[in-house]
């Protein structure tokens, strides 16, 4: 039987005067992978921080590897990729190494230290996003895409089983999205569930599964992605509304 | 052994430095990093205002420089939350208060501000057996904790809220920073003055940022310049019979300014 990894039942959420979701379901399985897509302001943070418990939610039931949302300790199997991972202050002096290792703690838990062990991690985390070498590297001297490809490796490095990114490529170049967008499909093919976010590139969430897709009342459409053509996708980026029959 | 150490109230005052020299800098890192700076200068002045207390009600100023700093930096965490988005005023609604406090408070004790003003730019006078000890004591504290929390210092620092996705309690990490800043600011009042410590919690991590290549060589880096200022500074002040605060606060001013000379022309 398919393991159940995520489960979001009749949520809705508003800030104050702001009625943002409204009755979203869907469920997600080892290995999916869900594009949530729709236009700025639609509720795709929105959902992906409550999913984070960053964000309380009264209406509705989120259920993450099978336990409760509000009783999840688990940390360590979430992986988060911010859409603002890379607005930290360019000055910052911490090396790509510090940056990654630091998001062991999850794994390893207060006052513990850093082992052999765990720096080879993170130098196979730094593989995975094609970025070996780098790690004595000051993070504030990367470009943009380079900054995202190594936010994605300081997710990675606690081995989560769930990776949630918002806006993966927002701000770099068309050469880093083709590169982010293979480093996404093969983390999915090695069986990792994975969630991301975008309101601009269609190409992105073409190997994607599953589509939750926002376009009016914040309800979120659930489709499978092979239910919808290319074309389809396209249309909705451009803002057309689409009626597809599945 | 030179003249200077052959007093034993010397000798004192440079065990203190050398040791507020490692703090006052580890504490600078978290509050330079997250851009709370003004915090130090809130902290030390909400100190002063305990440092008068204490001259008027008998009880050690530093014992009352501890208490009312962290009075300070609670009341600064209550009221950034207040600001929201403009937090930084919390720092100054607080300052205000301890220097206005300090202003009334030092009109009550005998022989006028004379005896205050030592604190206020720091002096090298004879420090007692109670001090000496206290000022060790909490020194030690800091040193320890910072080296124990060094990796979630450096987390909560950097990316606050992937701190907290990863499970670390954040808050009380914040709170640890919050606390030991006071008692850094405190315990340095005697001989860096409290008008000075704040420049010896940012100006040597300012200028470590500019050479080092990673979190931390900033750290230790701005330990040594910590030292060279405040070793140099006191062998300045005795031979030259200035205040020591500000003889360590201006060689300090003196080695960032050389610093961001050095690696500008270096950077053309
Ligand atoms: N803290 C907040 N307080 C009040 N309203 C908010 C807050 N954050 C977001 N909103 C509103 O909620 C709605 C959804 O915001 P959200 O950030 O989830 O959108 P999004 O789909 O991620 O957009 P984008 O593509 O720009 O990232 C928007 O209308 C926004 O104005
Ligand atoms: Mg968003």
């Amino acid at each position: 039987m398919e393991q159940e990894i995520l489960k979001v039942e009749n949520l809705s959420f508003e800030y104050p005067d702001t009625p943002v979701l409204r009755d979203v379901n869907f469920t997600l399985y080892k290995g999916d992978f869900l594009g949530i897509i729709g236009e700025n302001g639609a509720g795709k943070s929105t959902l992906i921080k409550i999913i984070l418990k960053l964000l309380p939610f009264s209406k509705g039931r989120i259920t993450l590897f099978g336990e409760d949302l509000a009783k999840f300790r688990d940390n360590y199997r979430i992986g988060y990729v911010s859409q603002k991972a890379n607005s930290f202050n360019s000055r910052f002096p911490a090396t790509v190494k510090e940056v990654v290792m630091a998001n062991l703690y999850g794994r390893k838990g207060f006052l513990s230290r850093f082992t052999r062990a765990d720096e080879d991690k993170m130098r196979a985390a730094l593989a995975k996003v094609g970025m070996e070498g780098y790690e004595n590297k000051l993070i504030g001297s990367l470009s943009g895409g380079q900054q995202q490809r190594i936010f994605i490796a300081r997710a990675l490095i606690s081995e989560p089983e769930l990776l949630l990114m918002d806006e993966p490529t927002v701000g770099v170049d068309a050469r880093s999205v083709e590169l982010i967008t293979d480093i996404i499909s093969k983390l999915n093919e090695r069986g990792m569930t994975i969630i991301m976010t975008n309101h601009d590139t269609p190409s992105l969430v073409r190997a994607a599964d599953k589509l939750l897709i926002f376009c009016e009342h914040g309800n979120g459409e659930f489709v499978r992605r092979r239910d919808l053509t290319m074309e389809q996708i396209n249309d909705i980026f451009a803002g057309k509304r689409v009626h597809h029959h599945a | 052994m030179p003249e200077i150490f052959a007093y034993a109230f010397m000798r004192r005052a440079f065990l203190a430095a050398a040791l507020i020299a490692v703090i006052a800098p580890c504490m600078g890192m978290p509050l330079v990093l997250k851009r709370l700076s003004a915090i130090g200068d809130a902290a030390s002045h909400s100190a002063l205002a305990g440092i008068a207390l204490g001259l008027l009600i008998h009880i050690n100023p530093i014992l009352g420089a501890v208490a009312f700093s962290i009075a300070a930096v609670l009341g600064i965490e209550g009221l950034r939350k207040v600001f929201g988005g403009y937090s930084e005023i919390a720092p100054v609604v607080v300052m205000s208060a301890g220097i206005g406090l300090t202003a009334v408070l030092s009109g009550f004790i005998q022989g006028g501000s004379a005896n205050l003003s030592g604190f206020l730019f720091g002096s090298i006078v004879a420090i007692s057996d109670f001090e000496m000890c206290l000022t060790i004591g909490l020194c030690a504290v800091v040193i320890v904790v910072t080296l124990l929390l060094y990796k979630e210092l450096f987390f909560v620092t950097f990316d606050e809220e992937a701190a907290r996705l990863s499970g670390m309690p954040v808050g009380a990490v914040n709170f640890v920073i919050m606390i030991l800043t006071a008692v850094t600011v405190s315990v340095a009042s005697r001989i860096v003055g409290a008008l000075m410590i704040s420049s010896l919690l940012v100006i040597p991590v300012a200028a470590a940022m500019m050479i080092a290549k990673s979190y931390k060589q900033t750290m230790i880096l701005s330990v040594v310049f910590a030292e060279i200022f405040t070793m140099s500074g006191l062998f300045a002040s005795y031979y030259l019979d200035l205040s020591s605060g500000g003889t360590i606060v201006l060689i300090g001013v003196v080695f960032l300014i050389a610093a961001a000379a050095l690696t500008a022309k270096r950077r053309r």
